[in-house]
């Protein structure tokens, strides 16, 4: 990957110096359609976009893995280059030709989508916490954007110092200048509403993106000699960088923004600008509808079915997708009970008692502790999902996988219900690698007036963990229920690899 | 005459020890720990053999038991006051046995060997008086007492045999022998402890504050994490309220998740628990097994209405099943769980089992 940065940044020199030489370009643009297809993450662009304007080629970085320092670091070889200009260009000269040759030898690798992709994804930022370099090059991005770096709070359990731990009490907005030009104000307060939980669950924070992004959208204007499809997309990234600084993104939060991006960039150019607008706020209502309202409706159709009279049901925290099957069965008239898990220091089950004792339901309500206890009443588990992962795993509000292993000790069924949205490529085996901590401060509770761990901070060797996440291994689930049927939790990838095709 | 101002005395230590039982029962958390309970179990039990009428091991049996049936049903669950009492009937068992001078039988089993050449259950009716019976017992009960003295530090002694440098340990709730034992390990050894803490009672706060004053790296977690983080664990200790009659365990309630992640990750799971935690029950007794208590610890009543609509529960113990389990530390040294009927029958006598 080292030499893949290295021949890029060469790449780039030459780019700013030779633009007029068109074999160059050519060499480049299919050098540059070969690395977009590598990274796809960071793809802002499609392929068909002329390199012709040398503005844009900096704002088009996609194949760049770090779009900062190589925008600069030509900019300072520029100048001890042209003294060397003679050997320099006689050895590019010969690099071209034979980046050219093997181009026309291997043209096969870069073919249509269909065949199988080296997809090499960009490590994300928020994993890399350990990495000065990394923490680095961020800082530099988001002063570039003029969006404040948020930093970590408290002690950090040394398993996790590659992830960010924030504090609640101390949110991004805080450190804001007031008014902010920089980030539209809907943008401003999502991202407190994400920080602060007051937004929480996977599908409510992809639907509030998307409501706040359609604002965004009927306020923007084009500034003039831009494009919309460029210039939305770049005008998206400071915003992007700013809600992840408040909270890193969801999987469903990351597949809504590549669709909305993609929509943005199929733009054609010769579109009016009411036309576009109207068009995308379309396109983004639609989506909603498709994959979220309407997903729900035919997830809801099929548990039905597997839901019978007499039945006692477990589920755990609040899924927004669980609590609307269960209402929905309750309206058919099938004669069940609902057994809530609750857990601390998040205690979302509250919540999903309330929703469904309001609707009539009759509830038992216990702490996760207690579950080996109440096991043997039960007769179905559903559980809810953050993210499917490519490898069959179940990524989930943490204490899932807890549930999941006790379910299957006691021989109980363990069915996930997570719509295709969600589905992400990322593989992963743990829940280390890529987790979120909350605010260790939560952990801390008052029982009979004596609060153990309030001074926590001062005792070097204690420290606090609060996970968010977990990864349940699909041996645990008997099912996935999803809005193209139910299927097993290993037939992700095939429903991630139709639905690419598709695309 | 001492006889009964010593008789009245009596019956209000007796009574003074049960409403303390009934109180410090409840489910916040035992008020003393269980080492404290079987110490003043037998410390009482030495008063009655020392101060009661009796003339004959059998009275004195019949009394212990009588004593022993009201304090059991005051609180049922705290079941080392029940061993410690037959503890004690062993004890004056073998007194008697001794002063008559037959030999002692060992075997308490029953054998079809000894069905043949008794011919019958043996008859003993204890009736026989000894002098010396009453020296005897109460020295015998003294000498039980000095090895309750000395559990916690004979189980802590043997921490170094088990916890090697740089390991990670998991552990749930509060237990005063774990945290002895980890606490004499890290004297010479470094290594790293996850403490669950144990909702709604969230003992785990204070182990981790204990544990991290002498200086060992301590990580609290919540109980929804304990299989997220397991898979970094290298051995999981953990402390009991009872070792039953079959190897398994009435522990804190998590602790049967904590021991299937364990199992999952193959991971080893140690019970730390004194001789005097060992009791003839077996899991299978439905409504003496599990202990609720008051549901505001888990839904408080500050939620207002729908807590007439929802039932709540708040277990207090978990059963574990003997196979989740490696390894028995106790103050005579390490059991695997199998082992467990074999002690049992050293320490009890089979006709005690039910008081």
């Amino acid at each position: 990957i080292k030499e893949e940065k290295q021949r890029l940044r060469k790449e780039k020199k030459q780019q700013k110096k030779n633009k007029e030489k068109k074999d160059e370009k050519a060499s480049h643009e299919s050098e540059k359609k070969k690395n977009k297809e590598e990274k796809p993450v960071s793809a802002a662009a499609p392929a068909s976009q002329p390199p012709t304007q040398p503005s844009t080629q900096k704002a088009v970085p996609a194949p760049a893995p770090v779009p900062v320092p190589v925008s600069e670091t030509p900019a300072l070889a520029d100048k001890p280059a042209k003294t060397k200009a003679d050997l320099k260009a006689e050895r590019r000269a010969r690099q071209e030709a034979e980046r050219a040759s093997k181009q026309a030898a291997t043209s096969k690798p870069k073919a249509p989508p269909n065949e199988l992709q080296p997809v090499v994804k960009r490590l994300p930022e928020h994993v890399q916490v350990d990495n000065p370099g990394v923490l680095k090059k961020l800082a530099k991005k988001l002063e570039r954007q003029q969006i404040p770096l948020r930093l970590d709070y408290g002690y950090k359990v040394s398993l996790f110092s590659h992830l960010h731990q924030y504090s609640r009490k101390a949110p991004l907005t805080q450190q804001l200048s007031i008014p902010s030009t920089v980030i539209h104000p809907a943008i401003v307060r999502l991202g407190l509403q994400y920080s602060q939980g007051i937004v929480a669950g996977s599908n409510a924070r992809s639907v509030a993106l998307l409501h706040a992004f359609k604002q965004v959208i009927r306020d923007y204007t084009t500034p003039p000699n831009e494009e919309l499809s460029r210039d939305l997309v770049n005008k998206l990234k400071p915003y992007i960088s700013f809600l992840s600084q408040c909270r890193p993104l969801s999987a469903s939060m990351g597949n809504a923004i590549k669709y909305i991006k993609k929509e943005i960039s199929n733009i054609p150019s010769q579109c009016k600008e009411e036309e576009a607008k109207r068009k995308l706020l379309s396109c983004i209502d639609c989506y909603i509808d498709e994959k979220i309202i309407l997903a729900a409706k035919a997830i809801a159709k099929s548990s039905i079915e597997k839901i019978s009279n007499g039945d006692v049901i477990l589920v755990y925290g609040c899924s927004s997708l669980v609590n609307h099957i269960l209402c929905e069965a309750f309206e058919k008239n099938i004669k069940f009970r609902v057994i809530v898990v609750d857990s601390r220091p998040r205690l979302e089950g509250r919540e999903a008692l309330r929703r469904l004792v309001q609707r009539g339901i009759s509830c038992t309500y216990v702490l996760i502790s207690a579950v080996s206890y109440i096991l043997p009443e039960v007769s179905k588990v559903f559980l809810g999902a953050h993210a499917l992962l490519a490898n069959g795993y179940v990524m989930s509000r943490v204490g899932t996988s807890q549930i999941a292993l006790v379910a299957k000790a006691f021989n109980v069924p363990v069915l996930v219900c997570c719509e295709t949205y969600k589905f992400c490529e990322r593989v992963q085996t743990d829940s280390f690698v890529s987790n979120e901590l909350d605010d260790p401060d939560d952990l801390i509770v008052t029982r009979k007036g004596k609060t153990q761990l309030e001074h926590w901070q001062d005792v070097p060797s204690l420290g606090l963990l609060n996970l968010v996440y977990d990864v349940t291994p699909p041996d645990f689930v008997d099912l996935v229920i999803t809005d193209l049927g139910m299927i097993p939790c290993t037939s992700v990838p095939v429903v991630l690899r139709v639905k690419n095709v598709d695309q | 005459m001492p006889g009964p101002d010593k008789e009245t005395d009596l019956t209000e230590r007796i009574e003074a020890f049960l409403s303390d039982l009934k109180r410090g029962g409840s489910g916040t958390g035992p008020l003393r720990g269980s080492a404290e309970t079987a110490r003043e179990t037998t410390a009482l039990l030495r008063r009655i053999t020392a101060q009661a009428r009796w003339s004959s091991a059998g009275d004195l049996m019949e009394i212990i038991r009588k004593e022993g049936r009201r304090i059991t049903a005051a609180q049922p669950s705290e079941t080392t006051v029940g061993n410690m009492i037959r503890r004690v009937l062993k004890i004056v068992r073998e007194e008697y046995a001794r002063s008559r001078g037959s030999s002692e039988e060992t075997d308490q089993q029953e054998s079809l060997h000894k069905l043949l050449t008794s011919g019958g259950l043996s008859e003993e009716n204890f009736r026989q008086h000894f002098a010396t019976l009453k020296a005897n017992v109460i020295e015998a009960i003294n000498e039980l007492l000095t090895e309750l003295e000395g559990t916690t530090d004979n189980i802590a002694m043997q921490a170094l045999e088990h916890i090697h440098s740089n390991e990670v340990i998991m552990t749930i709730g509060r237990s005063r022998t774990v945290e002895a034992f980890l606490k004499d390990a890290a004297r010479k050894r470094k290594f790293h402890v996850i403490v669950a803490e144990c909702a709604p009672f969230c003992q785990g706060h204070e182990m981790a504050t204990s544990l991290s004053k002498a200086g060992i790296e301590t990580t609290v977690i919540a109980d929804a994490a304990i299989f997220a983080v397991m898979s970094r664990v290298n051995k999981v200790i953990i402390g009991t309220q009872t070792v039953l009659a079959n190897g398994g365990l009435r522990a804190v309630n998590g602790t049967h998740t904590l021991a299937l992640a364990a199992k999952h990750h193959s991971t080893p799971l140690i019970v730390c628990a004194p001789m005097f935690k060992l009791s003839p029950q077996f899991p299978n007794e439905e409504d003496t097994f599990h202990k609720f208590v008051s549901p505001h610890e888990v839904l408080p009543f500050t939620e207002g209405e729908i807590l007439s609509k929802v039932n709540v529960h708040c277990p207090v113990f978990d059963y574990v099943p003997p196979e989740l389990i490696t390894l028995f530390i106790s103050n005579i040294g390490g059991h695997a769980p199998s082992y467990i009927y074999r002690l049992m029958s050293e320490l009890y006598h089979p006709e005690d089992h039910e008081l």
